[in-house]
Order: C-alpha cells, then sequence, then structure tokens
C-alpha cells in the first residue's frame, strides 16, 4: 500500500487525472486493481494537490492573465472592463525600439554576465570547500564546516549592508587596497564595465572612444559595445558577495555527496597506480555527478533571480548596470503601475529558466557509451 | 479495498475538484457589489494613510486628525506607511484604497490618469490661497485634483566655517552662474571641494529651469527635453563637473547632497528644507545659511517637491473626506505641522506668519514664487529614472545625446 499511494505522488500528478479516473469509472461493475491503486493513491496526495493548486499553479495562472492585459493596477484585473491586449506585452519586450525593450535587454546583459560569472565560480568554490573540509587530514574540520557555512545561513539583506560599508569609498577594501598603493575604485558609483576596462587595459580599444563598427548597431536595441561591457564594478561587487554566501550551501550538498562515496573505490584506484587529481578528475568527480547537476541547476535558478541584493544595495543603479530582469518587474509593476509589461517580464524569465535548465540536464545525461566499462557500476545509481 | 471505500474516494476526488474551481472564480476576484453605498453626511470612519517623514510627522497628524474627529463624532485612523507607492498601489488593485492618503507631485499622474483620485480642488475653500506652482503640480486635465500639504524648495546652502576659511565673506554667495564658477574656482584653489549636488533630475534639473528649459511642456503634454535652454543648463552642470568644481555624493562618500554637507567635504550643496533636521539630528555642530539658488541665462529657478491629500474615488465617505483635508489645510493647521516637523505652508495667507517665525527659511519659501514642480504627466517614471542615469554620467557623455534620448523617450511616454 505504502507503495502504490507514494508512486503517483512522485511521477508528478497531471491536472486532469481525478477527473477523468471518477467520471467514466462508475459504469463498470468492478475496478481493476491497479485502478483502484491508482484513485485511492489520488485520494492521498488529494490535499497536497488542493494546497498546491490553490497556492501555486492559481497564482500563476492570474499572473498569465495579467501579463495579456494592459490592466492599470485599479481594482480586480478580472472584471470585463479590463483591456485585452494578447501578447503585446511580449512583444513589446523584444520587437519594439523603445526604452522598455532597452531596460529589458539591459537587465537581460547584465543578468547574463552576472550568471556566467557566479554559477562556475560557486560551484568551484563549493567543490573546493567541501573537498577540504572531507580531508582526513585536517584538523578542527567541524569548525571550518560551520565558518564556510555561516555566511549562508545569514540574512542576505543583512548581508548586503555590511557590504556597503565594506565596499564604501572610505570602506575596508579601499583601505586595504591602499596599504599597497592601489587606488581603488569608487566601488558602488563605478558603471564602468570590467570587459570594457579589460579591452582597455589590453590596448586593444580605447573605452572612451570605442570603435564605429561596435557602436554603430546590435541586436535588440543594443549595441555590440554595450553588450561586451561585461558586469560592472558596481556589479562585481554583488557577484563577490553572492559567490561568498551561497557556497558554504552548496559546500554542504558536496560535502553529503562526498561522505556517500565508498572509501574503498578510492583505494582501488590508488592501487590500480592512478595519482591524486586522476583519481578525482575519474573516481570522484563522475560519482558527484547528480549532486553537481542539482548544484549548477540551484545554482542557475537562483542567479536568473537575483532581487534581494540589488533592492537593497544598488536598486539598479549606477546607470542601471545592476538592474536585473527580477528586479525590473517589480519596478516596472509597483513602480509604474504597469502590471502587464511587469507580469510579462517574469514569463520571459520563466520561460529561460526552464529552457536553461532542460540544456544543462541535457549536456550533463548520462551517455550510455561510457569510455570505461569498469565504471558502469556506478551508472546503477543514477 | 470495498466498494464503499471506493466510492468515498470518488467522491473525495470530486469534492477536491469542485474546492479547485470555486477557489478559482470565487468571490474574492470578481466584481463584490456594483459599488459601495455613499454617505455624503453624518459621521464617517476615515482611513488614513500617510507617508511619514518621522516620528514627528506622525504624532501630529494623529493630534490633529483626532481633534477632527472629536469635533465631528467620526472617527480618524492615521496610519504611517512602510512605502507607500506600494501600499497604495495594492491597495487600488484589492479595491479597498484608504479613504485619504498622501500623493507624491512626481507620482499623482499616474493616480489622476487612471482615475483613483477625487477631483476636489476647487471645493476647498479659497483654492486660490495655494501658490499658483503647487496647483499647477497638481492640475492634471484642467482639473484641480487635491490640496497642496505643503512643500519644499530647493536652495542653495553655504558652510559658513569652510567659506570663511577659504576667505570668503557674504557679499561672496553667488548669485548668478558666473559667480558660482568663479567662487567655486576660489574653494578649488584653496583644497576645498566647492558644491556637492545630487546626481538627479531633482537637482540638476534645478539649473533647467534656470536656463529657461523644462523636459515637458507647461501643460504636461509635448516633450521639451532637446531644447537649446536645456542643452545649456546641462553643459553648464558638465563644466562643473569636468572641472571638478562640483561633485556627485556617491563621489563624496555620501548617500545624498545632505551628508555630503554635513560631513563637511563640500562647502555648498543644493537641497531643500529638509536638510535642516537632517543637520540637527546628525551633524549638529556644522554651521550654515540658506541662501537662493543662483540665477541662471533666464533668471532665478527651483524645483518644488510637495505632496497633496489625495481622496480615493472610491470612498464611502468623500464629503466627509473632503471636509477633512480641509481642516488639515487651514493655515492655522499648517503653522502647526510647520513647528511639528519643519514643513512649508502650501498657503499664502500663512507666508507671513512662517517667515516670522523661521526667518532662516525666507530663501526657501521665496522659491516658491518661481518653483518648478515635478513633471505632471503618467508613465514618466522610467523615462526620468534613464535621465537619471544620463545625468550620472554627464562628466563623460555629450548633454545633446543625453536630451536627445530623454526627447526620444517622454515622446514615447506622452504619446506625442
Amino acid at each position: 500500500m505504502t507503495d502504490t499511494t507514494t508512486g503517483p505522488a512522485a511521477g508528478g500528478p497531471p491536472a486532469e487525472g481525478p477527473g477523468a479516473d471518477g467520471a467514466d469509472r462508475p459504469r463498470r461493475p468492478r475496478l481493476s486493481a491497479a485502478a483502484r491503486e491508482s484513485l485511492a493513491g489520488w485520494l492521498f496526495v488529494a490535499p497536497v494537490v488542493v494546497i498546491l493548486g490553490l497556492f501555486l499553479l492559481l497564482p500563476i495562472l492570474m499572473a498569465l492573465w495579467v501579463s495579456l492585459t494592459d490592466w492599470n493596477g485599479q481594482g480586480s484585473p478580472f472584471k470585463p472592463g479590463v483591456p485585452f491586449v494578447g501578447l503585446d506585452n511580449y512583444a513589446r519586450l523584444f520587437t519594439e525600439d523603445d526604452l522598455a525593450r532597452q531596460d529589458f535587454m539591459t537587465s537581460m546583459r547584465n543578468n547574463i554576465y552576472y550568471v556566467l560569472i557566479v554559477v562556475p565560480a560557486q560551484t568551484v568554490l563549493a567543490l573546493g570547500l567541501a573537498v577540504i573540509v572531507n580531508s582526513r587530514l585536517l584538523k578542527g574540520r567541524t569548525f571550518f564546516r560551520a565558518a564556510f557555512f555561516f555566511p549562508s545561513v545569514t540574512s542576505s539583506v543583512a548581508i548586503s549592508v555590511v557590504f556597503l560599508f565594506i565596499f564604501a569609498n572610505s570602506g575596508a577594501v579601499t583601505g586595504l587596497l591602499a596599504l599597497f598603493g592601489i587606488r581603488g575604485p569608487q566601488w558602488f558609483a563605478d558603471s564602468r564595465g570590467t570587459l570594457h576596462l579589460l579591452l582597455g587595459a589590453l590596448g586593444l580599444v580605447d573605452p572612451n572612444a570605442p570603435p564605429a563598427a561596435l557602436t554603430d548597431g546590435g541586436p535588440f536595441g543594443l549595441s555590440w559595445w554595450e553588450w561586451l561591457s561585461g558586469p560592472s564594478v558596481a556589479m562585481t561587487t554583488i557577484i563577490m558577495l553572492v559567490v561568498w554566501t551561497t557556497s558554504g550551501t552548496f559546500m554542504l550538498m558536496f560535502l553529503a555527496a562526498l561522505q556517500d562515496i565508498p572509501v574503498t573505490l578510492e583505494e582501488a584506484s590508488r592501487l590500480d597506480g592512478a595519482g591524486r587529481w586522476q583519481t578525482f578528475r575519474h573516481v570522484t568527480l563522475p560519482m558527484l555527478k547528480p549532486t553537481l547537476f542539482l548544484v549548477l541547476t540551484l545554482g542557475m535558478i537562483a542567479t536568473w533571480q537575483v532581487f534581494d541584493q540589488v533592492y537593497v544595495m544598488s536598486q539598479g543603479d549606477p546607470a542601471k548596470t545592476t538592474l536585473t530582469p527580477a528586479y525590473l518587474s517589480y519596478k516596472t509593476a509597483f513602480r509604474n503601475f504597469e502590471y502587464g509589461p511587469g507580469t510579462a517580464i517574469s514569463f520571459v524569465l520563466f520561460v529561460i529558466i526552464v529552457v536553461l535548465a532542460l540544456v544543462q540536464r541535457w549536456v550533463l545525461r548520462d551517455r550510455d557509451a561510457a569510455p570505461r566499462p569498469r565504471r558502469r557500476a556506478g551508472k546503477v545509481r543514477a | 479495498m470495498t466498494r464503499g471505500n471506493l466510492r468515498n474516494a470518488a467522491f473525495g476526488a470530486l469534492a477536491c475538484a469542485c474546492l479547485l474551481t470555486s477557489a478559482a472564480c470565487g468571490s474574492g476576484f470578481d466584481d463584490k457589489q456594483a459599488g459601495p453605498a455613499r454617505q455624503s453626511d453624518g459621521p464617517a470612519t476615515l482611513q488614513i494613510l500617510i507617508g511619514s517623514s518621522g516620528d514627528a510627522e506622525t504624532t501630529a497628524v494623529r493630534a490633529a486628525a483626532d481633534a477632527w474627529a472629536k469635533s465631528t463624532g467620526s472617527t480618524a485612523t492615521v496610519t504611517p506607511a512602510q512605502d507607500i507607492a506600494q501600499q497604495l498601489g495594492q491597495a487600488f488593485a484589492g479595491d479597498n484604497p484608504p479613504d485619504v492618503f498622501y500623493v507624491d507631485a512626481s507620482r499623482f499622474a499616474d493616480y489622476a490618469s487612471v482615475g483613483a483620485l477625487e477631483p476636489y480642488g476647487d471645493r476647498i475653500s479659497d483654492p486660490q490661497d495655494f501658490y499658483e506652482s503647487l496647483r499647477t503640480t497638481f492640475t492634471y486635465d484642467g482639473k484641480f485634483y487635491c490640496a497642496p500639504k505643503d512643500f519644499s524648495t530647493l536652495a542653495l546652502i553655504v558652510n559658513d566655517t569652510l567659506w570663511k576659511k577659504a576667505g570668503l565673506g557674504d557679499a561672496d554667495v553667488p548669485t548668478t552662474w558666473e559667480q558660482l564658477t568663479s567662487v567655486s574656482e576660489k574653494l578649488a584653489a584653496k583644497g576645498i571641494t566647492p558644491l556637492a549636488v545630487g546626481d538627479t533630475r531633482d537637482r540638476v534639473g534645478a539649473f533647467m529651469v534656470q536656463a529657461g528649459g523644462w523636459i515637458t511642456s507647461p501643460d504636461g503634454k509635448r516633450a521639451t527635453a532637446d531644447s537649446s535652454e536645456n542643452a545649456k543648463a546641462l553643459e553648464y552642470v558638465q563644466s562643473l563637473l569636468k572641472g571638478k568644481l562640483a561633485r556627485f555624493p556617491k563621489q563624496l562618500d555620501a548617500g545624498w547632497g545632505g551628508e555630503a554637507f554635513g560631513k563637511e567635504k563640500a562647502a555648498m550643496t543644493i537641497e531643500g528644507n529638509w536638510i535642516k533636521g537632517a543637520l540637527k539630528a546628525d551633524f549638529p555642530d556644522v554651521k550654515y545659511s540658506v541662501h537662493e539658488l543662483p540665477a541662471g541665462p533666464k533668471g532665478k529657478g527651483t524645483l518644488s517637491f510637495t505632496n497633496c491629500w489625495g481622496v480615493s474615488a472610491r470612498s464611502r465617505y468623500k464629503e466627509q473626506a473632503i471636509g477633512f483635508v480641509e481642516a488639515m489645510t487651514k493655515a492655522d493647521q499648517q503653522m502647526a505641522f510647520a513647528r511639528a516637523f519643519g514643513v512649508m505652508p502650501s498657503r499664502q495667507s500663512a507666508k507671513a506668519a512662517y517667515t516670522a517665525e523661521f526667518p532662516g527659511d525666507t530663501p526657501f519659501v521665496n522659491g516658491a514664487e518661481y518653483a518648478q514642480g515635478p513633471v505632471n504627466a503618467p508613465k514618466m517614471e522610467s523615462v526620468l529614472a534613464d535621465f537619471d542615469t544620463g545625468i550620472q554620467q554627464l562628466a563623460s557623455t555629450s548633454p545633446a545625446s543625453v536630451l536627445a534620448r530623454l526627447q526620444k523617450n517622454t515622446r514615447a511616454a506622452l504619446g506625442n
């Protein structure tokens, strides 16, 4: 009985299930055992289905409706008088040459750079920390585990405020750089793109007079030069903060997975003559693959949705270089009363996250033609 | 498992489905009633939402509301908002807005254009007594919507200590752009940052007014951002920034001009009368004086900031709400507010009493004669935020391109 009830729940309940089943079954004199079990299963999961439907699915559908309208925030969006505009709000984000598209594309650019840096950095850092605190040779492992995990349990708002102080123009970081004779940037006031700065430092282009080939045109209303800005100096502070705070959580996940790996496997590979790095690369890392997928997916979802750090630290400033789609969606809806375009942005964000998660899953899928037949034993888990 | 159990299960599933569908189109989301019954006289229960500047303001408004409630037999509940723009947005969407609430001048057109406000301005006694610039601020489509609560203007704040240190006297306080440049050069020569100015249209915009320009036409219908007057203003500000004669607060490690000024990182700043309270609380030792802003090519100009007492178009007690506003905007009551939390009365009849009691504020009050209110058109918030971004980069970009961008976006927002 336990098996059959958890079965449908784990398999992801299709919404039309109970109605269809219940409607045509009573005509039959007896139900098959399988049908009875599935019905009982639905009954058991019904409370959760109702709660999820009421508090998750329903609000999402309501928001979807709002994104198709030009609702101005007066009264209910489900009244007859609310103008229905179809996909206009979505089309505006991509096709019309106006401020709304420019803001949206700027926020997309910022977030792409943010994801490209944060996700790999936090994953590598988390894995590194996990390997370190998992090492049997390390003294005081419990202390380090707690220390590395500590930023993750602190409120992101509190940490953001602390970072504001640390990176203030007269703050600790600038002071530290000054000790080495470096004049640090004005972190939160600096909207220069780091890629621009890098290209300028290499002497490839002059950031103050970029080549016309790059500034003349580009996709979606931003010039190629703007697309190639890289994260601004202000954005890098948020990147540092997020990498530092989240790597603790992910370290914990890697640690749990590392402790699941039988020591005998590592010892066997050592006996076969594998070095330290080879053991890590060809034994430990493949065993961590499910966890790696989890960490990358969670990291990607969280980074595409970054909001609170932006809200507390920069509000999108300086020069919109810390604007992200999540914050822009909030601002458009609740500051400008343009609820339709605001929700449209959040649905575009939703689609991006789903698509990227699927791509990630496909890239990290288990390939049957594994190069090392001996490692087959590990596949059973996946 | 018997058939009885099975039937129960089927009923259960059906009940769940019913619950879902009823939740989906239940009473919460559609039009409840054709419209709440309106009461035009008698005692009322008023909900008042205020965007309070602090405890002093909350206490003063509560006291005034209690006094009004007692005299009319009504009840008035004053709630200070955490974030009034968001709370009002939610209240309008949820169909139960407060009866009376503060409306910020910069958001006024957004509310008026969607029909959230009752246009009661002309039903208040002696509406002509409000400063004309404030009445214009709260006029949309030719209708005077709501009574200005109070107002602030920008003025030039001068640090007397740094002033003396640079060997300057009272006569050196700049009254024109040329004098501002020359006196700034003298200060800079002594190693003092001359001017801290906020990096938004709410400060830099004052230069545009002094040059005779503004972002929109006076009726708020046309975009006039790329005028030569505006270009002149931004070029002047750019020259100050490039010469390091003016710095933005962030460059001086401060959140706003008043903080940079209080930390004595700049000899002058352009701020409104709220700076008095901030300096008193955080930097009580700073000695300063207040002067009118230096005049530009087209004479004096400043910006005004104000709130009005908005009355909800959906209120059940509109008449009583207007009566409440009437009581709040009486000259005596405005003077009481002025004493309690340092705002300037919006009625001209209170001007003499105010300047007599607060002579140091005369430059702020005088500003009302030539002040420009915020852009009075809906859907301009993101456009103006984009302009602020342009101002932040003014030192390194051309003013013409900043204004061309502002013109294009403003035209799109105004639909012309």
